[in-house]
């Protein structure tokens, strides 16, 4: 940390004198806002988004009921350490805008972390309110401020720093490639993000469903990147078209590579290519990003199972599942090897899903795939498991019961069991190291990997993870890239 | 955005559009393929590369109209834009001097066969061209054949032109003649490239198809283009579109390639139904012959 934002921190702890004019104790009486969701037997059969969010009055409620506390355990709990009390306290000053400001002089993409981030487990699991009522709605209100800026038009251009000369291409333009663009820009440098798909957002457009995060919100942002002088570079392929090597021929100063994780693990048993099986990220790109959820206006076809059956417990398997019943299942079932607890979606996700009536069987494993005559999926023989010791992820081992044979039936089913790292760029960049795994390498401070001139962050490094942490992932290496290009790259 | 420098009709159901794209193009080659989509609310479809003017960075593809967004490709005027055309995709068809070579193509096959002849004759091989197509006005570039191959057999499932018969007759002449032959490269429709990987199994010669599985990104994401190669399951898009045509598992790829068939026949009596489709009167008159798969 340099000397300036260790100062900032101190200034930080001071208690700010705010304009919430409740006393501690009175705050902490105050009842959590809740915000409205669309109602469940309304919203499993259409695509727009769930929660509704915060009026102007809820958010100032809510606003009401933070603590300001001197130590700040929310700060710390986020990944970026946006300034929760700070904001906070702008929304109970009615300065809106100052409040997304204030957000975004730490996280560039409030809207989408509002939206998607497990808050439950970082910022608002530590809040001090948290303790004897509920936590402040941290998330809702990052939301809310995002969506007051962006609806009211109050989203102004940042001061662009004057032309260093340096360019610099970004592969991938998911949350690690947008924040190290929007990051760089800013500072002077030339930007080219280059995406393989014809629109950019990476799983914020392709995975991620119009219901948890609308697909204009995402265009938004990348319009304002645009607007900045992001030059983005779609439907290129970076080592098809160019490797990594051509593109500092052509120019380039320095590159980011922040390809996501990619390529969809398959569980190897028998008849998983049978009809009517997709990955997740297959049956999740059909209805996001080629729209086949609204088959009068775009051509891409979808299998619309009457029973579905997705393996998984994370945010993935929940998309999936939750987009299988809008597309017209009677039955949509969650099949999960471990319990419960054990499963790493979100509980608002868990929660929403049972709502709208998905059926969880925990603790059972798929054994193999059964087809009809004409090779479309039709049940599956699964067997039941009971929980072991912990295992190396410290969750505890999923255990075959003998004979727990059962069958469920099933004419689509959603394979979301995890991706592993897309080879192309290591396999047409000679000299970048990965682990065993195929994840780049990084050295943590400044994500800079074994070639010269060449940064990596995001799922590509870390493994499937969340979207703040790619976006945390690519603020840090727009800081050591700028000081790369500042010291190393001679003009 | 792209840009259509020529689409015309050249058989039938079949059409030929060159885009001007020259980047692409300077990295292309033989054995590769492309997505494109014509318009912001269209599919993706994999298209391979039938031809490469390296000088000029124009791509050349042949294309069957088999549903709605090929029989839409027609509609693109000269000078007119599509919305993408992503690639070169897939690995580059393997190329070596073997001695003698055979490559073979089947109905819309006849054209990515062309480029993958071209290179195997400049790697220095001899280059026994075999193209066959059910009747004579479902054939088109022969010419180009010709002035590739050392030898052109051209067959006719109707017999009204050249061989009367399939495109495996003259190649099971040949190797019954005992033709040292080095490697065989088809391209073509699934039962085709089935029935000829049955034939050179029983000969031992090295064989290789390029598979045409349904895609959406063509990067390795999605894996809707896995197919069974032996005992693995390959993606098409990054480890192909070659394989080893005595490995493939034919019957899943035919019934994964039918996936949608229903849908599709949907959309594209739709798309004719409408007063407002300004389709050719070729295309209009389009109709499914039951038999058909894949690509034929
Ligand atoms: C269905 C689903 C739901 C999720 N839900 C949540 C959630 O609720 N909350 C949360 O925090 N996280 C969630 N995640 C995880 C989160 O989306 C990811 O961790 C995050 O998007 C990773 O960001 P990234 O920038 O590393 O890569 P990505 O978002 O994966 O973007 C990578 C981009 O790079 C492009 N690319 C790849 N290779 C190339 C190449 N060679 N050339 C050019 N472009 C290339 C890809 O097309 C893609 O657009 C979810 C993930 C999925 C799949
Ligand atoms: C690597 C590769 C290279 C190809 N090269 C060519 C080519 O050079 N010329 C050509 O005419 N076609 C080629 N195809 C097939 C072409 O992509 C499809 O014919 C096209 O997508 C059909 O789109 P459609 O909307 O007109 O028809 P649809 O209405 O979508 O489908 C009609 C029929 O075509 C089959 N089909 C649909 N989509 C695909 C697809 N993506 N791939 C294969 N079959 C499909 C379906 O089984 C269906 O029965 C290639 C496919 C691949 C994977
Ligand atoms: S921990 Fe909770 S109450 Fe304390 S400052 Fe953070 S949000 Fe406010
Ligand atoms: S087309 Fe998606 S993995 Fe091959």
């Amino acid at each position: 940390m340099s000397d300036e934002e260790k100062k900032k921190k101190k200034k930080k702890k001071k208690k700010p004198q705010g304009p919430n004019k409740l006393k501690v104790k009175e705050r902490m009486k105050l009842p959590r806002q809740d915000m409205s969701n669309q109602e469940p037997s309304v919203r499993c059969k259409n695509f727009d988004e769930v929660p509704l969010g915060f009026t102007d009055e809820q958010a100032f409620q809510e606003a009401l009921r933070c603590l300001e506390c001197p130590k700040q355990p929310c700060v710390a709990g986020c990944p970026v350490e946006i300034d929760i009390p700070g904001f906070i306290t702008l929304i109970v000053a009615k300065d809106v805008a100052g409040a997304a400001r204030k957000i975004k002089e730490t996280n560039s993409l409030p809207a989408i972390c509002g939206r998607v981030c497990p808050q439950e487990e970082q910022c608002e699991i530590v809040c001090v309110t948290g303790k004897n009522n509920k936590p402040v709605a941290i998330g809702h209100l990052e939301r809310y401020v995002a969506d007051y800026e962006r609806d009211n038009k109050l989203v102004k251009l940042p001061e662009i720093a004057p032309s260093t000369g340096r360019k610099v291409a970004i592969v991938g333009s998911g949350p690690a490639g947008l924040t190290v663009a929007g990051d760089l820009i800013k500072l002077g440098h030339a930007v080219t993000i280059f995406e393989a798909l014809h629109k950019p957002g990476g799983v914020l457009v392709y995975g991620i469903p119009e219901f948890r995060l609308p697909k204009s919100i995402v265009q938004a942002e990348c319009d304002f990147m645009a607007d900045m002088g992001v030059d983005f570079q779609l439907s290129t392929v970076v080592g098809k078209m160019d490797t990594i090597d051509e593109l500092f021929e052509m120019g380039y100063d320095a590159v980011f590579v922040g390809t996501g994780a990619g390529l969809p693990r398959f569980m190897g048993i028998e008849g998983e290519n049978l009809i009517g099986i997709y990955s997740a990220n297959e049956y999740l790109t059909r209805s996001n990003l080629m729209r086949a959820f609204d088959p009068d206006d775009y051509d891409t076809p979808i299998i619309q199972g009457k029973n579905i059956a997705v393996l998984g417990g994370g945010n993935t398997a929940m998309d999936a599942v939750r987009t299988g019943l809008r597309l017209g299942a009677d039955n949509a079932h969650i099949v999960y090897r471990r319990s419960e607890t054990e499963m790493p979606a979100r509980i608002e996700e868990i929660h929403h899903a049972k709502e709208e009536g998905i059926q969880f069987h925990m603790l059972c494993n798929p054994l193999k795939f059964i087809g009809d005559d004409q090779n479309r999926v039709k049940e599956m023989e699964c067997l039941r498991m009971e929980l072991g010791e912990p295992d190396d992820s410290g969750r505890r081992r999923p255990v075959p019961i003998e004979g727990s044979n059962f069958i469920i039936k099933a004419d689509l089913v959603v394979v979301a069991i995890g991706n592993g790292s897309n080879p192309l760029i290591p396999q047409t960049t000679p000299g970048l190291d990965c682990n065993k795994w195929g994840n780049i390498t990084v050295n943590d401070d400044t994500m800079a990997t074994s070639r010269k001139g060449v940064f990596a962050g995001g799922d590509i490094v870390t493994g499937g993870a969340t979207v703040i942490l790619a976006a945390g992932a690519g603020r840090k290496a727009a800081r050591a890239m700028h000081e790369y290009l500042m010291k190393e790259v001679k003009k | 955005m792209p840009k259509v420098v020529d689409n015309r009709q050249i058989g039938p159901m079949i059409w030929k559009m060159v885009v001007e794209t020259p980047r692409l193009v300077s990295k292309a080659k033989a054995g590769q393929f492309v997505i494109l989509r014509v318009n912001e609310h269209g599919e993706r479809v994999p298209m391979s590369i039938a031809g490469l003017d390296r000088d000029k960075g124009l791509l050349t593809i042949v294309y069957q109209v088999v549903g709605k967004t090929s029989a839409l490709m027609t509609t693109v005027k000269v000078g007119e834009e599509i919305s993408d055309c992503v690639g070169p995709l897939g690995l580059p068809s393997h190329v070596e001097k073997w001695g003698t070579a055979i490559v073979v193509g089947g109905g819309i096959g006849i054209a990515p066969i062309y480029p993958i002849a071209q290179a195997y004759k400049e790697a220095g091989n001899k280059v026994i061209t075999i193209i066959g197509a059910r009747s004579k006005d479902l054939l088109f570039y022969e010419e180009e054949h010709k002035s590739v191959a050392d030898e052109l057999h051209v067959c006719t499932d109707d017999g009204s032109y050249g061989h009367h018969g399939f495109v495996t007759d003259p190649l099971k002449k040949l190797l019954d003649d005992g033709v040292s032959i080095g490697m065989i490269m088809t391209v073509g429709p699934v039962p085709m490239m089935k029935f000829l990987s049955n034939l050179t199994r029983k000969y031992k010669v090295p064989t290789w198809v390029s598979l045409n599985p349904l895609m959406i990104d063509g990067t390795g994401m999605c894996g809707g283009c896995r197919v069974q190669i032996g005992d693995e399951t390959k993606f098409a898009c990054v480890d192909g579109p070659d394989f080893d045509g005595h490995l493939v598992d034919f019957d899943l790829l035919t019934a994964r390639l039918g996936a949608y068939r229903q849908q599709e026949r949907k959309a594209m009596k739709h798309l004719l139904g409408d007063p407002g489709c300004n389709l050719a009167e070729s295309v209009r008159k389009f109709k499914y012959p039951d038999e058909q798969s894949g690509t034929e």
